[in-house]
């Protein structure tokens, strides 16, 4: 009722905002090409990347990486086409840790953080206690690795790329702050005297509800798993193991890994000195970075929703 | 009259009930607390164990910087039993070579750096692409910035290698072009401080900026419009609005990042420079020199010692920080 006489007024304030907080159209321009040209610098190692891995090997060799190259070929795509076996099998562990890692991830933290919120859990103190204090110390690398192998004998396995990044308790924390404010206790009430168990209040009352929170929190877990080579650099030795960022890692140091598995009856088998080794390098950065570059843009809007959902602090 | 009947037994049998209920549950308090707890306890009892491996048994597992560890086959607690104490002995060692100093000083170094060149770079783009007249292109930028910090460090360090290469690398081209002398950047020191320092800003400007944009964009229009009116230039409204409300933030994000002065991005310092050896005097810092200790040369106690010695001094340095937070401003302080 209210809102209708006051709606020009708002539109009103908003143009007004616009003119009195932006730069004159003089300083607009100086300070746009700034800005643009910061951002370009975020932009053009990608692209130039992509233009190396689409380069001939013989330009390559001769005039080095460069911004326009003078003889284009996708003979890496081609040679990793018919030989990446190497890279599909990593390729297939970094989905699988992505996927599978993020799920429980998600799930963990998010139940963790609903379970701290609820002001009629006996111990929510104690578990938020329990939380915070693993943000105060760091346990180190060497206590880590310690009881990785030791202790969990994880060394080698699946679940060394998996386990340790399965939880986050800062974004438990986070997440507590958020279902405090998102989900008000009154609606929880209600659902409880209706007689819906704890469980369901969750599934069905919740989760709907804290919807931009969890998609936050899993993306931020999914481009942990994704990125990830720190854990595969510790623990893991075997081939059939090692994560997309490692397998670059391991030919960055020795290109000459890109070799090693060639298949006796291909066609570089005879001559290994054809095989584009500089191009086909890249081109696995850039396949490793494309699904981040296309999808980022995406679950920015969540993104930057989750950078302000709730501080630290209530 | 079936119908009352029917209805006064079911009454009585309610009753029975509930009395039975209620004998059941007053003695057994155990019971009572479970029921009204038990799903948040489950809920919450992957994480807690997530906790005790991960974090609570590590702390811990710190002691092997007092012991000559080895690895015990028969598992972690025979190894912790078995290995012999050595006292303050791998401290001794750690602080008598020259290493201590040197990834001290270069861990608190680049981070002081990394501290004041974010801080005043992010609150740079954020102010002014909170000003820029054209709303969509500040958006545009602003997912161009976010993109290095989707990266991992190993994809940093080839687009750096693709720049720096020291027979193919771009700059190298352009010097060459420009009739200078090619530079073998991967064993020159000197000029690491400066690529690392710049890279290290670089990849996390976009997350940074956007933080601070999203304070500058809640701020009360009105107030700008007021300066406007008082006759206040675009310099005077920076200075005294927005400035000032971008100041607890600002105190948060340097408290977070000075608790951390002890601690380096691993991936920087490890993948960017490619591990290469004439470098170390400028890239080696606390988590690469803990490394190298764990998995290269295999010197665990010297290792555990610095990791030890990185943590409690982190720890101390949180501390310390927050409370002189909490002194000035305790708005601002963490907890």
């Amino acid at each position: 009722m209210e809102a209708t006489p006051q709606e020009p007024k708002k539109k009103k304030s908003r143009i007004s905002a616009v003119d009195v907080r932006s730069f004159g159209k003089g300083s607009n321009i100086v300070f746009n090409i700034i800005v643009f040209l910061f951002a370009l610098s975020c932009l053009l190692p990608f692209f130039f990347v992509v233009i190396i891995s689409l380069t001939s090997e013989n330009a390559l060799t001769v005039n080095g990486y460069q911004l326009w190259p003078k003889e284009w070929s996708i003979s890496a795509y081609t040679f990793l086409a018919q030989n990446g076996a190497q890279l599909l099998r990593s390729l297939g562990v970094t989905v699988f840790i992505t996927v599978f890692g993020t799920i429980i991830n998600t799930t963990i933290t998010s139940t963790y953080a609903y379970s701290i919120s609820r002001s009629n859990f006996k111990f929510k103190r104690f578990f938020t206690i329990f939380c915070l204090i693993t943000m105060l110390f760091a346990p180190g690398m060497v206590a880590n690795y310690i009881v990785v192998t030791n202790l969990l004998h994880l060394n080698d396995t699946i679940w060394a790329l998996i386990l340790p990044m399965a939880m986050s308790p800062f974004n438990a924390i986070v997440m507590r702050t958020f279902f405090k404010r998102q989900v008000s206790d009154s609606i929880i009430e209600a659902a409880r005297i209706d007689g819906a168990s704890e469980t369901r209040i969750l599934l069905q009352i919740v989760l709907p509800l804290a919807v931009p929170g969890i998609a936050t929190i899993s993306l931020f877990a999914a481009l942990g798993f994704w990125n990830d080579w720190f854990n595969a650099l510790l623990y893991i030795q075997n081939d059939n193991l090692v994560p997309l960022q490692y397998y670059l890692m391991r030919i960055q140091s020795n290109i000459e890994m890109l070799t090693k598995n060639l298949g006796a009856g291909s066609q570089y088998a005879s001559s290994l000195a054809a095989v584009p080794k500089e191009a086909t390098r890249m081109a696995m950065v850039v396949i490793s970075t494309v699904p981040i570059v296309i999808t980022y843009p995406f679950f920015q809007k969540y993104f930057v929703k989750g950078l302000t959902i709730g501080g630290v602090k209530e | 009259m079936s119908v009352n009947q029917g209805a006064a037994t079911g009454e009585s049998r309610e009753t029975q009930q509930l009395e039975k209920l209620a004998q059941q549950k007053r003695p057994n308090k155990f019971v009572k607390m479970l029921r009204n707890n038990g799903t948040f306890i489950l809920f919450c009892l992957p994480g807690a164990l997530w906790m005790i491996f991960f974090f609570y048994i590590p702390v811990f597992a710190n002691v092997v910087a007092f012991k000559e560890f080895h690895f015990s086959p028969n598992g972690f607690i025979d190894s912790l039993i078995t290995s012999p104490w050595v006292g303050w002995k791998n401290f001794e060692f750690l602080f008598k070579s020259n290493d201590a100093w040197l990834i001290t000083r270069n861990t608190v170094l680049y981070n002081v750096g990394f501290i004041t060149l974010n801080l005043i770079i992010s609150v740079f783009f954020a102010i002014v692409m909170s000003m820029l007249r054209n709303g969509r292109l500040t958006k545009l930028y602003q997912t161009w910035m976010l993109l290095p910090y989707f990266l991992s460090w190993v994809i940093i360090s080839y687009f750096v290698y693709a720049f720096l290469s020291p027979d193919k690398g771009l700059i190298n081209s352009m010097i060459v072009a420009t009739g200078g002398k090619r530079i073998n950047w991967y064993i020159e020191p000197m000029y690491w401080p400066y690529i690392l320092l710049f890279i290290g800003t670089w990849k996390g400007i976009g997350y940074n900026s956007i933080l601070y944009f999203a304070t500058v964009m809640g701020i009360d229009p009105t107030y700008f419009e007021a300066a406007e009116v008082d006759g206040a230039n675009k310099w005077q409204q920076i200075k005294h609005i927005t400035l000032p409300s971008l100041i607890p933030l600002m105190t948060l994000m340097t408290i977070l990042a000075v608790g951390r002065i002890f601690s380096a991005d691993f991936g920087l310092f490890y993948n960017v420079p490619m591990q290469s050896g004439s470098l170390y005097n400028v890239t080696q810092v606390f988590d690469t020199y803990v490394f190298k200790g764990l998995k290269a040369t295999g010197d665990l106690g010297m290792s555990s010692a610095a990791s030890l010695f990185q943590s409690t001094v982190g720890f101390v340095v949180l501390m310390v920080s927050n409370a002189v937070v909490r002194h000035i401003d305790p708005e601002s302080a963490l907890f």
